[in-house]
């Protein structure tokens, strides 16, 4: 198949393109989205191609937004909000937990919310705690929502032209830091389904499950470990529920080693709850336990150092995977 | 803007008798609807609409198919309104799968997308921005549907009341909000909630056309629904409507109310809506009293039948429910 090497913004561009091309129904609202074209560009030229009605700025009301694109929703149509930084959506949350999420439940079936709001997380950007945090794991945790973390280009285009066309609330989850980054794309209509995850490296010695930004460290991590002579299997889920735990397990089944790096702070988190659904399945063939690469449990620093301190770095996942591989002698501890 | 005077011309015969139907269903609903709380037929929360019954039968009245409404935790009255098949929710009532929800539901979350009605919400206030995104939806559309959300003085004072009243302003939305002034948000008054009890005025304040009107009044709330549909068709909407009325009881079937005084209830119980829209219906429509008689005989056989229904029907089974299981 023909592909292109594009930015990851670019493939949501043409994902939110392609949909409202297809469907009069779609339509995006958020803050500064519309001639602005969005503080991450993903919306530019939206506007001027599907005019004022179906691309709208907002005030800065986010559980009024949120609100509303549910209530679009459950009347049928297909509203996207963009929400610009995950801290913010804290504001609609009764929205998202008590009405997108119920819902379709509370109306025995009969009713659908196809509901996508857009946003993004996670540290780095010197934004300091109210602008940096990976909030998935509160999503995760309410039955009835989807979540969606993409790593690459084509992930986050295939994966929101899904959101688009299925019938319940999305989450979709961005990162700040992979809206420039490049990758390839098919050409023509490109559609991945949730729950199905992607081997981003094949490997034979240890698995590292990772999402969303964890992807590039983690890969980045599987090269050092190469050049040490462990191959290792990167696993990312793309999408958090649904979950491919097929994949997940069968990856572990033969490696039989499991690193699961994760930016959010460790408690609580999704790193968690994957790593009980691998020991449960498959204790019995691992050779280490199951660990974790997780953030601290701390709000994050504004300080660079302190910042990077507070969420993982390829070092810790290459020392996580070499520990499961009992690959360093074993220190006594000092104190 | 206050009440704009009673429209010169009478309503028909027709229009009178559609709303003393509804308000009489109502009526008959919520007071039957207790005694069935009572045997321990329903269970959980169940927020009776005494008292309030011209606010809703009002306001649909000036409606038509394709509009929507949204509503709150004090729902009956509002699908019954609509147009509900008392069947069905007496159904969801009983937790019954021929429910409207298939018991999933309940009280609180009575809905029926099929006909446009977004649903009852056990989140006081949520129903106005679901409403708005309805408006929304039908304007992108190209459609002039109206949408209707039914809120309460204690949903005024949620957040996403301004949010989303101001959002249906900036886009001219086709939405009208009734605020159902009961004075109350439980045991709390009005007067505790907020410095302006005219909540009307709020409305004002971000440039939406707002009345206030007396609730208890069907005819009234008619009438100035009917002009807010208008201002909406022609573009001026969104529209606020602060519509005053009284709980006959306290704020559910297990409330006793003696917070409310004696003097204020019996003032409001001396202007019931239900009694206003059977005189109404005499006095203006010319009625006979056996017409007034045959119908709610008809309307309290309906009843009866739903009970016989709901009875019979089964529950949802806890494998079925498995349905809406995401698990890994
Ligand atoms: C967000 C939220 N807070 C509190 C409650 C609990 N609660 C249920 S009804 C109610 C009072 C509501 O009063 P009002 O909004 O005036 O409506 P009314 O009961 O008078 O119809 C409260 C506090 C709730 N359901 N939702
Ligand atoms: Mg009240």
């Amino acid at each position: 198949m023909a592909m292109r090497e594009i930015m990851y913004r670019d493939a949501l561009r043409e994902a939110i393109d392609e949909e409202m091309a297809r469907n009069s129904d779609v339509f995006i609202i958020g803050e500064g989205i519309a001639e602005r074209g969005g503080s991450y560009k993903v919306t530019e030229g939206l506007l001027a191609k599907y005019g004022p009605k179906r691309v709208r700025d907002t005030p800065i009301a986010e559980a009024g937004m949120i609100g509303v694109g549910v209530g679009a929703a459950i009347a049928g149509a297909r509203p996207i909000v963009e929400i610009l930084y995950v801290d913010f959506a804290m504001l609609g949350m009764d929205m998202i937990v008590n009405q997108a999420a119920k819902f379709r439940l509370m109306t025995g079936g009969n009713g659908r919310v196809p509901f996508v709001m857009r946003t993004q997380g996670g540290a780095g950007g010197g934004v300091a705690a109210q602008h940096s945090q990976s909030l998935e794991a509160l999503f995760y945790h309410i039955p009835g929502l989807r979540v969606v973390m993409p790593s690459t280009p084509s992930d986050a285009k295939g994966l929101l032209k899904y959101a688009l066309r299925q019938e319940d609330p999305v989450m979709f989850l961005e990162h700040k830091h992979l809206y420039m980054t490049k990758g390839l794309v098919p050409d023509g209509e490109h559609i991945i389904e949730f729950g199905k995850a992607d081997i981003k490296r094949p490997g034979k010695d240890v698995t590292l499950i990772a999402w969303s930004n964890m992807i590039p460290t983690t890969l980045a991590a599987a090269e050092e470990l190469a050049a040490q002579g462990i191959d290792a299997e990167v696993v990312d889920p793309r999408t958090l529920v649904p979950l491919d735990k097929k994949t997940i397990l069968e990856s572990v089944a033969k490696t039989k080693r499991a690193v699961i790096v994760q930016e959010a702070n460790r408690r609580g988190g999704v790193a968690s709850d994957i790593c009980s659904i691998i020991q449960e399945e498959l204790f019995y063939d691992l050779d280490a336990p199951v660990t974790i690469v997780a953030g601290l449990d701390i709000p994050i620093p504004f300080n660079l150092t302190l910042e990077k301190a507070s969420v993982p770095q390829k070092h810790d996942v290459v020392a996580a995977a070499r520990r499961v591989l009992h690959a360093d002698p074993i220190e006594l501890a000092a104190e | 803007m206050s009440t704009p005077a009673r429209s010169a011309n009478a309503p028909s015969k027709a229009l009178l008798e559609k709303i003393f139907r509804t308000a009489y269903k109502i009526r008959v609903f919520e007071t039957e609807g207790i005694k069935l709380y009572r045997q321990g037929l329903i269970r959980g929360y169940f927020h009776p609409y005494l008292g309030q019954e011209g606010i809703a039968t009002g306001v649909c009245a000036a409606l038509r198919e394709g509009d929507y409404i949204a509503s709150t935790h004090r729902g009956h009255g509002h699908c019954i309104a609509w147009g509900a098949d008392v069947k069905r929710m007496v159904a969801e009532l009983l937790q019954k799968e021929t429910g409207y929800c298939k018991g999933y539901g309940g009280s609180m979350h009575i809905a029926d997308i099929s006909v446009g009605n977004l649903g009852a919400n056990g989140i006081v206030g949520a129903g106005t921005p679901l409403g708005v995104g309805a408006a929304l939806a039908s304007q992108i559309r190209g459609s002039d549907a109206i949408t209707v959300t039914f809120t309460s003085d204690g949903g005024s004072n949620n957040g996403t009341f301004l949010e989303s009243l101001n959002l249906a302003a900036i886009w001219n939305l086709n939405f009208i909000l009734v605020i159902e002034n009961n004075q109350y948000a439980v045991s709390t008054r009005i007067e505790e909630s907020t410095r302006e009890t005219d909540l009307y005025k709020r409305g004002l304040a971000i440039g939406v056309p707002s009345f206030q009107v007396d609730g208890n009044d069907p005819i009234a709330v008619h009438d100035l629904t009917r002009e807010a549909v208008e201002l909406c068709r022609a573009g001026k909407g969104p529209v606020l409507i602060e519509a005053r009325t009284f709980r006959h009881m306290g704020h559910h079937v297990n409330d006793p109310g003696k917070y409310m005084p004696e003097d204020e209830l019996a003032y409001y119980k001396g202007r019931d809506p239900v009694d206003r829209a059977r005189t109404a219906l005499l006095e203006m429509g010319g009625a006979k009293t056996q017409e007034i008689a045959a119908i709610e005989a008809e309307i309290a056989a309906e009843f009866e039948d739903a009970v016989e229904f709901s009875k019979a029907s089964a529950e949802v089974t806890p494998e079925a429910f498995r349905e809406f299981v995401v698990g890994y």
